[in-house]
């Protein structure tokens, strides 16, 4: 096989940067709070995430050495869903008010509990009620 | 039935070993699962749908041993992998089981954390933090038992020296199950803003 | 020239220990056989038609002579309809157009089109059978259960397919989710396994243009499948969530979004139409190069303008969801992707017409069945284009004209091609001809009234006829006799499309035994899997074959004969 001919990375090396890059995830939250800026979370959890993700994937799946068309396979599944699906939906999702409408949990001006809706029967009631009427129907 | 198994799977069109591209194709599957979940998420926490804050609850330090845990049994599956390549079954049948353990490891911290979470009355119906929380943490459980098994089931082939190749097909399985778990980790511990 | 020798001479010292005797069970039920998975998912399709058909048959009876017993059914309650509309899309959508046209012909042809003597990995194959069949259980299972099969359309939108309380069939609903879920790992598990196949399997000397339209085709569906099926599954586990344990993730009064499921079962549903349309497109292009004997029109054109439909098919999914009240300017750019799509398309059609140009026709039953798909399917597209523009479908969405748009769509893909390929590949499946009286009598009849059918249904459409209604006459505007009229001639017409059906169930079966036996190359086609006997036998080939040309080279001069085989190394 020719793919054992490839020179091998120090597993064990990379290993060791993950977990560096784990431990600065880790204080990452530490800092942004302390100088309350939010955006240093994200690049911590979702850079680093990234990063880490990068790691595994060239170095202990061997895709450094892997043919370009597996890159391409998964970089493109990503892209799909990551940019398609989400900026599709995004505008309808978040989304919070609307023209005859407000999602008031969101907008933080009412309670979950002052919007569910309750339900008036119990799925028995409702299914012998239904019951009743198609047979009373006929 | 004869063991021989038909022409076609010898075949190597495209210099990938087919048992080997196939597990790439299953892994671009997988990546759209769990690329779904992830974007739903997303999009609920950037709705503010009631309840994402509750990310300060999880317990940070049992996500980040398991986070450690993952990693580690990463590499072992790799060394694993790479002791198989140099057709030294037992050493491959040793980091196997190694990794095994890792993900034991892991499945006690997991259900350490369930506990303590079901035992305060935190559950899969408090709000959509938690649903989201069990569900993605579940699904992701499930690949990792799955991984466990079908490690288990190969090495003892590796052990006699037979199907050497399959380290590898279940070491990309399990870097995968990793992967999820490095952007499940920040979604659901760190990111409480 | 030199390495593919040594491919073949190993290659035929390992062919020799492929073959040996079989029980019945391990050859017929659990065979690992590539042609017997086709079969059996072809036949599991076939049945799974007739029930689909037979809902069919039962809910129009009931929307002509309402409140009546139904011969062969009895009364149609309104949980009755609303399953057995609901049942209908789901199954002939998911078990029947996927099974028979990507399962079915894909196991079946993949590995002989490509020269191999079966799939990579063929226990994997079995699996996937196994979980189809499973699911086919599953779902009969959920019509037996207290509240009767799942009633709230197959696209299933919540709240009304996650409450009980609202949809009234509590476990029913779980069940469909289920079945649904089952079948699509069916699909993923085969579907890892074609594109593996294909990649890597191909015979010796066979480039990527050297492959079957329909293999890149079917080929190019399970990757679409792959790619948008994933955030449904998501989304189904979410579902299901919802309807078990009492999650909210799609419950509006405790945070949830119902939107959002519409958005992950829209990602999946569009590319999905297009994951059935293209193998048909592939059959029909395999049947009218044959007939036409003439060279196909535009193999590259039409290789990319199906990766670029494909493409384009992952970004129209909100063109459903138009008064689902989405974001207005976010309807505006699915407006223009969904009209750019019928581009590509359009220029797949003209390049089938165009192989058709000038060429020496022969109608034989198959090429009858192709020509019909190409006039069917122009109507369907045309039609779709109200649809897809915002303004226009404010006013026909969730009517008749949109039943009547998609089945004149889904019906030259699922049921037109299906015959199509099914009377193409029948010799070569069971190595005899089918009876051509009966063929013809069976085209014509259902062509004739699967216009019937439908064409009537546009006009009800733009009378203001809402779908999923149990009785009409509750609606005074649309209760009229006129209205009723149409509806009772369509129902007819869907009974005697149905009484057409005999004859080919009669030519199937009765040909298997007593039709005429078929050489290995009837058509005289040029693909690979003529090169094998008819019916193939275990491993498929005598010698498995080595590929010199591309496989549409028809009527090229300076050949004695008007077709010149793939694996022909000489003039023919």
């Amino acid at each position: 096989m020719s793919e054992s001919a490839h020179a091998h990375p120090n597993y064990v090396k990379i290993w060791a940067i993950l977990l560096g890059l784990l431990i600065v995830s880790l204080i990452g939250p530490e800092i942004g709070h302390a100088f309350d800026a939010p955006w240093i979370i994200v690049v911590t959890a979702f850079g680093i995430a990234v990063v880490k993700a990068y790691m595994v994937c060239a170095d202990f799946m061997h895709l450094r050495f892997e043919k370009k068309i597996v890159w391409f396979l998964l970089l493109a599944s990503l892209i799909v869903i990551s940019a398609v699906f989400f900026f599709g939906v995004a505008s309808d999702v978040i989304k919070t008010t609307g023209q005859n409408w407000e999602d008031c949990v969101a907008n933080k001006t009412c309670t979950v509990e002052q919007r569910i809706i309750v339900t008036p029967h119990t799925y028995a009631e409702v299914s012998a009620a239904h019951d009743a009427q198609t047979h009373s129907g006929q | 039935m004869s063991m021989q198994g038909p022409i076609a799977t010898g075949r190597c069109a495209t210099g990938i070993p087919s048992a080997r591209l196939a597990v790439w194709w299953l892994l671009a599957s997988e990546v759209f699962i769990f690329g779904g979940l992830i974007a739903v998420f997303l999009l609920y926490k950037f709705n503010g749908a009631p309840g994402m804050e509750d990310a300060s609850l999880t317990v940070t330090w049992a996500g980040a041993l398991n986070t450690f845990v993952l990693l580690t049994s990463s590499l072992t599956i790799v060394l694993a992998h790479d002791a198989a390549e140099h057709g030294d079954g037992h050493k491959a049948f040793k980091f196997t089981w190694i990794t095994i353990a890792g993900g034991l490891i892991f499945m006690c911290v997991k259900a350490f954390e369930y506990y303590s979470k079901i035992s305060h009355g935190v559950g899969f119906t408090t709000n959509i933090f938690w649903s989201f929380y069990f569900t993605m943490t579940g699904l992701h459980a499930l690949h990792v038992m799955g991984g466990m098994i079908i490690m288990g089931l190969v090495s003892f082939d590796v052990r006699k020296g037979r199907n050497l190749q399959r380290t590898e097909l279940v070491g990309l399985y399990w870097h995968f199950v990793d992967i999820v778990w490095i952007f499940l980790f920040p979604m659901l511990y760190i990111a409480n803003f | 020239m030199s390495q593919t020798a040594t491919v073949q001479h190993q290659e035929a010292h390992a062919h020799d220990d492929h073959h040996h005797d079989q029980s019945f069970l391990s050859k017929y039920i659990f065979s690992v056989d590539h042609k017997v998975i086709g079969l059996q998912y072809m036949f599991l399709g076939l049945l799974m038609a007739a029930l689909g058909g037979f809902f069919a048959y039962a809910f129009r009876m009931q929307l002509a002579f309402p409140g009546e017993a139904v011969p062969g059914f009895g009364v149609v309650s309104p949980a009755e309809y609303n399953m057995m509309i609901t049942n209908h899309g789901t199954i002939m959508i998911f078990w029947v157009a996927m099974p028979v046209l990507i399962a079915a012909f894909g196991n079946y042809l993949i590995p002989l089109m490509i020269g191999c003597d079966d799939m990579a990995f063929p226990r994997l194959n079995r699996l996937s059978i196994q979980v189809f069949f499973v699911s086919i259980l599953v779902l009969l299972l959920s019509y037996f259960v207290e509240g009767g099969g799942f009633g709230g359309a197959w696209t299933s939108y919540p709240p009304l397919s996650s409450v009980a309380e609202y949809s009234l069939t509590n476990w029913g609903s779980s069940l469909w989710l289920l079945a649904v879920t089952l079948e699509i790992v069916a699909f993923l598990i085969g579907g890892v396994n074609f594109l593996t196949t294909t990649m890597n399997s191909r015979a010796p000397g066979m480039k990527m243009t050297d492959v079957p339209i329909l293999v890149w085709t079917i080929n190019i569906a399970v990757i679409m499948f792959m790619g948008s099926v994933g955030p449904l599954v998501a989304g189904a586990v979410m579902l299901f969530m919802d309807q078990r344990l009492g999650t909210t993730f799609f419950l509006p009064s405790a945070g949830g979004d119902p939107v959002l499921w519409q958005h992950l079962f829209w990602f999946f549903g569009h590319p999905e139409v297009y994951v059935v349309l293209f193998p048909a497109m592939g059959v029909v292009a395999e049947i009218i190069t044959t007939f036409a004997r003439k060279k196909l029109f535009g193999y590259r054109a039409i290789l990319y303008t199906i990766i670029a439909t494909g493409a384009l098919s992952f970004i129209v999914w909100a063109h459903h969801q138009f008064i689902a009240g989405i974001d207005p300017r976010m309807a505006n750019i699915f407006t223009v992707t969904t009209v750019l799509i019928s581009v590509p398309i359009a220029e797949m059609l003209f390049c089938y017409i165009a192989t058709l140009y000038g060429g020496s026709i022969r109608y034989e039953l198959p090429m009858l069945w192709a020509v019909a798909f190409l006039v069917t399917f122009l109507v369907g597209g045309v039609t779709g284009i109200p649809l897809g523009s915002s303004g226009t479908d404010l006013f026909f969405h969730d009517t008749y004209f949109v039943i009547a748009h998609f089945h004149y769509t889904f019906f030259p893909i699922a049921i037109i091609a299906m015959f199509a390929a099914l009377y193409f590949w029948y010799p070569k499946m069971f190595g005899r001809h089918m009876n051509k009286t009966l063929g013809l009598i069976h085209f014509w009849g259902t062509v004739i009234f699967f216009n019937g059918l439908f064409m009537p249904l546009f006009l009800l459409g733009m009378a203001g006829q809402h779908r999923r209604i149990y009785n009409y006459q509750h609606f005074p505007d649309l209760a009229s006799a006129d209205l009723q009229g149409i509806r009772i001639f369509a129902t007819t017409s869907l009974v005697l499309l149905l009484l057409f059906q005999i004859p080919f169930v009669w030519n199937f079966f009765s040909s298997m035994f007593t039709g005429e036996k078929a050489e290995a190359n009837p058509w005289k086609a040029n693909t690979l899997e003529w090169a094998a006997p008819s019916p193939p036998p275990h491993g498929n080939f005598k010698e498995l074959p080595v590929v010199y040309r591309g496989p549409y080279e028809y009527s090229v001069p300076g050949n004695r004969e008007d077709f010149w085989p793939q694996h022909m190394p000489d003039r023919n």
